[in-house]
């Protein structure tokens, strides 16, 4: 479809301060984790140009392209944040930042936050100021969240808050976290729990990082002791944080949903690397041709029905409850993938460190994706979650 | 274009949801069966049809059609997977539409469109000759005779074959067995000497079709496109066919859907309703996404068709493999989630089950699209 004259403008425009703008070092996809910019008072930068990219990104608002500007935002529109997004792809520009704060803090604070917790926090997540963690699983309340035992007892203005969070991605690296808390414990459990904002660095904070089977240690333990944090740091009303929990937690399927289309190594190409072509072109090796074309089927499937989705919720179809199958279904294909580029690779995916291929992130993207079906949910839950609001079958 | 349907297209897919609904639905399908009825549709459904604009859905309207294009074939070939409603719509709106519409000189697009559109003339695209498909594999002769050529071969499954005015018979006018180069289509008049017609008793009561050629002659006028270029048309009126076969898949899939989750509410065992059963409730939570999947997929390839995307090929693949390993899942979990009754002839779910299997064959199934989508994205 011909683009409008105002949009085609933009989009020149956006291409030539792109042009102008993004580092060459940062026109290129990265090698996972340790290239990403996360930002935060904790933050070194890997490189100038990797403060470059943030600094000036973050000037016009494009960190989050679609937020208002009086919150730092672009103010840009659906369509415009589509060409910009289309227009980084184009020259391969990294994402300036990546940031829990943008991702999911963010929109439950433009829909739940008063004005003075927006002002506060907002500008200060797009610029990458303040790093986020989330704190909502506990030891003892996994995919039964709303269990959770953390208390947040109000004494005098300030609520002290006592408990342990678990899986808290990057609390060690976080400045400050969003936090579930219970604060009516006689409430039924789903109407006790409150939504708090607190810096990491209040007295009587630790963390302990958890290694896991992938080596990496991305995930904490989150301990509090009698931490003191100001009532106004509640964000909603109390005791309904469980509403902004579902909302963030709608955002935060979509993210890891994500993972489902295909980004990154192209599994194609390594395929044709690394089990090599016949005369026509096709995989030697004729089963994992199969495997492949199978997993390209439902992976094409999947991307169109993002975008179907996206579309629907443009044009006020929207059927809701879409983001469990976002989350379910992607992330199972995310772990299909990586099992996939594992069997393709033969025993070069099996290098742990090293001179080896990738030094080892092959292996290790394989097992961090195991989590991806239960982090956020797990695909039963978002399976109940399905069977419930969408199918409305009996006792689910 | 996005994939959302437009405000005509919504509009079709109203009039095609409520019209199958009430003119043809599954009941209707259980008498011609039980009948053996000897046409195999109702043809004054398909006057009907036509009516309504459907048979001539995709042809352009300077030949009498509702130029809509291939979005609203599709939701009409939907609504038909729906109700499992029988009529020549694929065969002779789709398959041999697309064919004339692409291979057609101006005056045989001019004689045969129009009387398409109005429901008058039926045709049939007689392509196959494998069991399994293999559109390029024809042993069909068409050998130099007169002004024309004398054809010689077999088509063991021309879909509506038995009722069709005219035939678009693919033969070989040169190469080897299986080269797409010198492939011809011929639009051949069914009572013309020498063809043969026997109608196939199929396991989802559809007609179709065994037609043999024996000598049979045509004139050079019959010829569709150019000599030794007929494959570039088929393989436009299969990718046709097999899109609008894809959304009847969904259909089929949505449909013993629906049925099935309300049999999950309503039946009783062991002092509850089965749907209570996690067991039962994450099968079913993971269909409707395999659905929807197959929907979005499904819409790319029609909206692809409509836009002469050059990728339309590989999302038509990807829809025909997708929607082909859905409806097996779903008419299969329909038929186990039903239990006994879902296994007799007397419940309807048994009929999904059928078309579910044959139009998955048709035109290809998973494993012939998977095929083709590695080689469409060079692997």
């Amino acid at each position: 479809m011909d683009e409008t004259a105002e949009l085609a403008a933009f989009r020149a425009e956006t291409r030539a301060w792109l042009e102008a703008n993004c580092p060459d070092e940062m026109r290129s996809p990265g090698a996972g984790d340790d290239d990403m910019c996360w930002g935060g008072r904790k933050w070194t930068f890997k490189s100038e140009a990797q403060k470059q990219w943030l600094e000036r990104m973050a000037a016009k608002g494009w960190t989050v392209p679609e937020w208002p500007q009086e919150y730092g935002g672009g103010g840009l529109s659906k369509d415009e944040a589509k060409i910009l997004a289309q227009e980084m792809r184009r020259i391969r520009a990294r994402s300036p930042l990546s940031s829990f704060g943008i991702w999911m803090l963010g929109p439950a604070l433009l829909k739940y936050g008063n004005e003075a917790q927006k002002k506060e926090h907002l500008p200060k997540i797009a610029r990458g100021e303040i790093r986020w963690c989330q704190g909502y699983s506990e030891p003892g309340a996994g995919s039964d969240l709303a269990s959770l035992r953390t208390s947040a007892v109000l004494d005098g203005d300030e609520f002290v808050v006592n408990g342990s969070k678990i899986w808290t991605s990057y609390a060690d690296k976080a400045d400050w976290i969003f936090c579930l808390v219970r604060t009516e414990p006689d409430a039924p459990k789903h109407l006790g729990i409150s939504f708090l904002l607190f810096d990491m660095d209040s007295p009587g904070v630790s963390t302990s990082p958890i290694k896991l089977i992938s080596g990496y240690s991305p995930f904490c333990q989150t301990f509090f002791d009698n931490v003191r944090v100001p009532a106004e740091n509640l964000m909603g009303t109390r005791g309904k944080g469980w509403d902004i929990a579902k909302y963030l937690l709608t955002h935060e399927r979509e993210m890891i949903g994500d993972m489902g289309s295909p980004g990154g190594v192209s599994m194609r190409d390594v395929a044709r690397q690394e089990i090599g072509t016949d005369a026509d072109g096709r995989l030697n090796d004729p089963l994992l041709r199969v495997d492949v074309a199978r997993f390209d089927v439902d992976s094409y499937a999947f991307a169109l029905t993002m975008e179907r989705v996206k579309d629907e919720a443009k044009a006020g179809q929207g059927t809701g409850a879409m983001s469990s199958l976002l989350k379910y279904y992607g992330t199972e294909l995310n772990k299909r993938r990586q099992e996939l580029l594992m069997s393709i690779t033969g025993s070069d995916g099996l290098s742990w460190e090293g001179e080896g291929i990738r030094d080892g992130a092959l292996a290790k993207d394989w097992l961090r994706s195991r989590a991806n079906s239960i982090e956020g949910g797990t695909s039963e839950v978002q399976l109940n979650i399905i069977a419930k609001r969408v199918l409305q079958l009996p006792g689910a | 274009m996005a994939l959302v349907l437009n405000d005509e297209q919504r509009m079709v897919k109203e009039s095609a949801d409520g019209f199958f609904a009430e003119n043809a639905p599954v009941a209707q399908l259980r008498k011609l069966r039980d009948g053996a009825d000897a046409t195999g549709f109702d043809r004054g459904l398909w006057a009907k049809m036509a009516e309504m604009g459907f048979a001539g859905v995709a042809i352009p309207e300077q030949f009498g059609g509702a130029g809509l294009g291939m979005v609203a074939a599709g939701l009409i070939q939907e609504a038909i997977g729906r109700n499992l409603s029988l009529s020549p719509f694929l065969s002779s709106a789709v398959l041999s539409a697309t064919a004339i519409g692409k291979g057609g000189s101006e005056e045989q697009k001019a004689a045969l469109l129009p009387q398409i559109a109005s429901g008058e003339l039926i045709v049939a695209l007689a392509a196959d000759e494998k069991a399994r498909h293999q559109p390029a594999t024809i042993s069909t002769r068409a050998e130099a005779s007169g002004n024309g050529f004398r054809l010689t071969g077999g088509k063991p499954f021309v879909l509506d074959g038995h009722v069709a005015d005219r035939l678009i018979v693919a033969a070989r006018t040169s190469g080897a067995e299986t080269d797409t180069a010198g492939i011809t289509l011929f639009l051949v008049d069914p009572k013309a000497a020498g063809v043969s017609i026997a109608r196939r008793s199929m396991v989802d009561s559809r007609n179709a079709a065994d037609i043999g050629l024996d000598g049979v002659q045509v004139d050079g006028a019959d010829v569709l496109g150019e000599i030794g270029g007929g494959f570039a048309i088929l393989e436009a009126a299969l990718d046709a066919g097999r899109a609008c076969l894809a959304a009847e898949l969904l259909g089929v899939s949505a449909q013993s859907f629906e049925t099935t989750v309300d049999y999950l509410k309503q039946r009783d065992q062991f002092g509850v309703k089965i749907g209570t059963f996690q067991a039962l409730q994450h099968r079913a939570a993971h269909l409707f996404c395999e659905i929807e999947l197959a929907r979005s997929v499904t819409l790319k390839a029609l909206t692809a068709l409509d836009e002469g995307d050059a990728r339309a090929p590989l999302f038509v693949a990807l829809a025909k493999a997708k929607t082909g390993d859905v409806a097996k899942l779903a008419t299969n979990e329909a038929v186990q989630m039903h239990g006994g009754i879902g296994m007799t002839d007397e419940f309807d779910i048994g009929f999904y089950m059928k078309r579910a299997r044959a139009a998955a064959e048709t035109f290809g199934d998973a494993a012939f699209q998977g095929d083709r989508v590695a080689q469409l994205l060079d692997y």
